[in-house]
Parts: C-alpha cells; sequence; structure tokens
C-alpha cells in the first residue's frame, strides 16, 4: 500500500515537469521563420532576444515576487559590456556573453542585498531608482558609452565560424540558440527545489522561516541569476546589431518587459515568452500604422487582459484547452 | 540534566501594554505541556517569543542549554526549535507531497540547488511521503492545499512543522476550529509523536488538555500565574476564577 502510493507521488512530482507535446511544436515554429519569413528575420531575432530578457524578469517578478521597474539597468549593463569588450579587442561573440552574464550576476548580487531589504511600493521605487540612476550614469560617461550618439565601433567576430549576415540568418540562428539554452535552464530551475522554493516565498512568506528557510538567500540567488540572464540578452542584442544606445538602459524598456510578463501572463516560462512575441510583433505591425500613437493599442490590449485573463493570455488559452492549470 | 526548552525572565511590551512578564519557563526532554489561559493572554505572544518571531525586550531563550536568543527565526528551526500556526500558514497553491518536500529540503540545505530537479531528492520525497501516511494525509498528498477541507490542511500545519526534525515542537492551538469528531484523528496524530520530542501546546478544550498534557501552564495577562500538574490546576481556586469560572458559571 505504502510502496503503491509512493510510487504514485513520484510519478506525480515527474509528471510535472515533463516536456508536454505543446512545448515541442513550440519550438519547432520557432524555426518557421528561416523558412516561411526571411524578411523578418531581424524582427525574429529581436523577439528572440526581448523574450530572453522577458523570462530574466520572469524570473525575479512572476517565481520570487520581486517586482521590479528597473531591471533595464541588466539588460543595459550587459549590452555595453559587450559592446566595450568588442570595442576593445575581443569580440568573440560566445565569450562576450557569458562575461557579460557573469559581470551582471555579480553586480546584481550586491544589490539584491538592497533589494531584499524591502517590499511592495518602496521595492517598486528603488528599483526604478536604481534603473533610472543607471541610465543617467551611462549618459554622463559619454566618454565610455558615447552617451546619446550611442556606443560606435563595436565589431563582434563571427560565431563558431558563421558570419552575421545582411538577413540576418546568423543572428536569428544564434539568439534562438541562447534563448533556447537559457530557457532549459529556467526549466531546470523552476522545476528544481530551488524553484518549490521560490514558490513558497510567493505563496506564503510568513510560513518560511517556519520551516527553518532563510528565504532571502534564495532571493539574493535567484536575483543574481536574473541579472545574469538580462544581461546576456542585452549582449545578444549588442552582438546582433554591432551597436548600442542609451534605450537599452531606458525606464521605457523596463515597464515594457512587465508588460510583455503581464500580458503573457506571470509566473509560467512560455508566458514570458507569449507576451513578447504578442508585444513585438504588435509594435511592428502597429507602429507601421501609425508610429506615433502605437501604444495606445498597447494600453487596450493590457487593459483586456488584466480584466478577463488575469493569468494571462497563456492563462486563458490553457484554460480554454482544458488542460490543468500549471 | 538540561531542559530542552528553557526562557528566563522573557519581557515585552507594545507601547504600555505588558505582553510578556518575566516568563520563566522549562520545558524537559519528552514533556507534553499545556499552555492555557484566557484570550489575550498573550499565549501566541510567548510562542511569536520563543521562535523568534517578535523579539524578546529583555530576557534569554535557551534551546538544549544553547541561548537562542539572539538567533533569527528559521535558524532556530534548523536547531530544532519548531511551531506551527494557530490560523493555518500554508501554501494554498503547492500540494502536500510539494510543502513537506520543500520543508525537509530547507532542512537539509538542499533548497539552494537550482541545478538538481525535484524529483531526483528520492530520500526527501520518501521522507515528506512517509510524513504524510503517518498524518493520514497520503491521500490527498497531490491535491493543491487550498482543496482540502479545513480538519486536513491543520493536519498538514503539522506536517510542515514535524518535517523540520523539531526537538521542540510549539503547537499554537492545533485542533482550533476542527470540529469535536474530527479531532480525535489530530490528537491521535499527536499522542504518535516520538517519545523524546518536547512538545508544549496552546489549547482551550480542556478536555484534551487534561488527557494529553503532564503539566500546565496558566498564563494570565502576560504572566505565569501557575505551574503544575493537571490535578493541582484543575483545584486552583485561581485558575477556576481567573479562566475555568467562565465555563462553570
Amino acid at each position: 500500500m505504502t510502496d503503491v502510493t509512493r510510487t504514485d507521488v513520484q510519478t506525480w512530482l515527474a509528471r510535472q515537469s515533463r516536456w508536454s507535446p505543446y512545448e515541442i511544436a513550440f519550438w519547432i515554429a520557432a524555426l518557421v521563420p528561416f523558412v516561411l519569413f526571411p524578411s523578418y528575420l531581424t524582427l525574429a531575432s529581436q523577439i528572440a532576444i526581448t523574450a530572453l530578457f522577458a523570462l530574466s524578469v520572469d524570473l525575479v517578478l512572476g517565481y520570487a515576487g520581486i517586482v521590479t521597474l528597473g531591471h533595464a539597468m541588466f539588460f543595459g549593463f550587459g549590452a555595453y559590456f559587450a559592446g566595450l569588450t568588442s570595442k576593445y579587442g575581443w569580440g568573440e561573440p560566445l565569450t562576450g556573453l557569458l562575461l557579460a552574464g557573469l559581470a551582471a550576476a555579480v553586480l546584481g548580487y550586491v544589490i539584491s542585498f538592497l533589494i531584499t531589504r524591502v517590499q511592495h511600493l518602496a521595492l517598486i521605487m528603488v528599483t526604478m531608482g536604481l534603473g533610472l540612476l543607471t541610465h543617467e550614469l551611462a549618459n554622463s560617461m559619454s566618454w565610455l558609452t558615447g552617451g546619446t550618439d550611442g556606443l560606435q565601433g563595436v565589431d563582434t567576430w563571427p560565431v563558431l565560424g558563421f558570419e552575421f549576415d545582411l538577413w540576418g540568418y546568423t543572428a536569428y540562428a544564434y539568439a534562438l540558440a541562447v534563448l533556447f539554452i537559457c530557457f532549459l535552464f529556467c526549466r531546470r530551475l523552476v522545476n528544481s527545489s530551488f524553484g518549490l522554493a521560490l514558490r513558497g516565498v510567493r505563496e506564503n512568506v510568513r510560513r518560511m522561516p517556519a520551516i527553518g528557510s532563510s528565504y532571502k538567500a534564495h532571493l539574493r540567488l535567484v536575483y543574481a541569476i536574473s541579472a545574469g540572464m538580462a544581461a546576456i540578452a542585452g549582449a545578444l542584442l549588442t552582438q546582433t546589431t554591432n551597436t548600442v544606445s542609451l534605450d537599452t538602459l531606458s525606464f521605457q524598456r523596463s515597464a515594457d518587459v512587465v508588460v510583455m510578463l503581464i500580458l503573457g501572463g506571470t509566473g509560467r516560462l512560455y508566458g514570458a515568452i507569449l507576451g513578447a512575441i504578442i508585444f513585438m510583433i504588435a509594435r511592428d505591425q502597429l507602429s507601421d500604422m501609425n508610429p506615433q500613437y502605437w501604444y495606445f493599442w498597447i494600453g487596450i490590449l493590457l487593459m483586456l487582459v488584466v480584466l478577463f485573463m488575469p493569468k494571462g493570455i497563456l492563462g486563458g488559452l490553457t484554460r480554454l484547452i482544458g488542460r490543468r492549470d500549471e | 540534566m538540561t531542559a530542552a526548552l528553557e526562557t528566563k525572565n522573557l519581557q515585552k511590551s507594545f507601547g504600555s501594554l505588558k505582553v510578556a512578564r518575566d516568563i520563566d519557563l522549562s520545558l524537559p526532554q519528552g514533556a507534553r505541556y499545556a499552555l492555557i489561559g484566557p484570550n489575550g493572554a498573550g499565549k501566541t505572544t510567548l510562542i511569536n517569543l520563543i521562535t523568534g518571531m517578535l523579539k524578546p525586550d529583555s530576557g534569554t531563550i535557551r534551546l538544549d542549554g544553547a541561548d537562542v536568543t539572539a538567533m533569527p527565526a528559521a535558524a532556530r528551526v534548523r536547531a530544532g526549535l519548531t511551531r506551527t500556526f494557530q490560523i493555518n500558514t500554508l501554501f494554498p497553491d503547492l500540494t502536500p507531497i510539494e510543502a513537506v518536500t520543500l520543508a525537509i529540503c530547507e532542512r537539509d540545505q538542499l533548497a539552494g540547488q537550482f541545478w538538481r530537479s525535484l524529483g531526483s531528492h528520492g530520500a526527501a520525497i520518501e521522507e515528506a511521503n512517509a510524513i504524510l501516511e503517518q498524518l493520514r494525509l497520503g491521500d490527498v498528498a497531490t491535491q493543491r492545499t487550498r482543496t482540502l477541507p479545513y480538519g486536513k490542511q491543520r493536519l498538514l500545519e503539522i506536517a510542515l512543522a514535524l518535517a523540520t526534525k523539531p526537538k521542540v515542537l510549539l503547537l499554537d492551538e492545533p485542533a482550533a476550529g476542527v470540529p469535536k469528531d474530527e479531532s480525535a484523528m489530530l490528537f491521535g496524530v499527536l499522542e504518535e509523536l516520538p517519545a523524546d520530542m518536547s512538545v508544549l501546546f496552546i489549547e482551550h478544550d480542556m478536555d484534551i488538555v487534561f488527557s494529553f498534557a503532564s503539566r500546565i501552564i496558566v498564563l494570565v495577562s502576560g504572566g505565569v500565574l501557575l505551574e503544575g500538574s493537571p490535578d493541582e490546576v484543575r483545584n486552583d481556586p485561581r485558575v477556576r476564577e481567573v479562566y475555568l469560572g467562565h465555563a462553570h458559571a
């Protein structure tokens, strides 16, 4: 009897992290632009990069419940880090990504001690303040960053022997591969005991110390990981465009990514990716129609989602196709 | 012999309101002590002080002879001092198996391992399952906590505490809100607790207190009025007046 229930529990836990056919279909679909929309490959790599950024924010916002309006500081940090290493002689993209990610993770870990001290409105203000601070800092250090003109002279070497082509085949393949690897990492993380602990923090932070959890250490760790991943996204943008502009650090970027998470659904990895896809395609199409007022439609979409799909579009979809809400 | 849990001159005030006055407690190993007192006597406050959820103004708390007064709440739990909550303080969207496995992983300092899948912590999962079986929660192990009947949630409160392998277990009204016919199961569970575990529990139901506790501490307006055997407490006129008096009037 006991043996039966034990295997039941084991299989139930294993089922929670099993790949579903929908997931496999999604990643195959991600290859479609190569064949069907070669003229949209640049947009596709922008989407992949943004999706990676959204994933990183989902780790802190969706899984750990740290509301942040300043995560562009890590994205921009990674973008400038990769740009500067390449400008001053080391243009190898993979090591550039890795270094940018590691440096940002260390920076994120240091900042996390401040972040985990505050909550609610104060937390939002602190993250926003740090974001604005970084933006202005980069602006004033124009000798290093190029200021409002952007960083010139970035020269990214071929990635694994593939030159970055004008059409963006290499760029998209590279961005998609990095997104996929980071996604696998996130997937493992949220299905680990650490991911469970983060859900515990989000579900009931009061209980955590009572089960012996020094949960702030968990929050610091996930914040550092998220910072590193955001920087990798920023570095990818630099490497695929060979330029860095100040708006990689802008408040707008921090706010947009939160909008994407709310659209797609927070606390679910595919929600971050779906939100990025919807937001970026909407921006591309709507700003073609009217470059000035395109955010009007995003605003309407955002309100519809919040009112009618509180768990985001992905949450609404999973309910629609009757899968267990996970 | 060193007491499993000891407090000396524990004091706490909220403004001018004294919620803990010079509380001296000594809980021997394997004790079954009850903490009783009228509403607002400071019973839960005392548990908050002992477990580190509140800082005392003065006084010391010792666990197995070691001073833990300055230790953070989570570290006290890992040292073996665990509580449950009067009002369910659970993880509504986790299943019991997930919640108890989490508590075990935290105890064994495995919860930071983001690179290992949860399924690879086989020993922790098996132990969690054993705890759930022991607490009659085996059949609902994979249902979300929020969907469980109230009585099962009360059992899960205790399961989470047991997963930390406590030396001293503080139960804050374990049967609060549980109908009489279901509370039998709850106290059946408590009677099966390991004999070397020291238990201090708050309870309002006097039948349960007198049948389960070897000693009773009576708390009134933040101070210990009396500590004694069930018979001593039952027959003490002061206790009748401040506490039982209402019930028998």
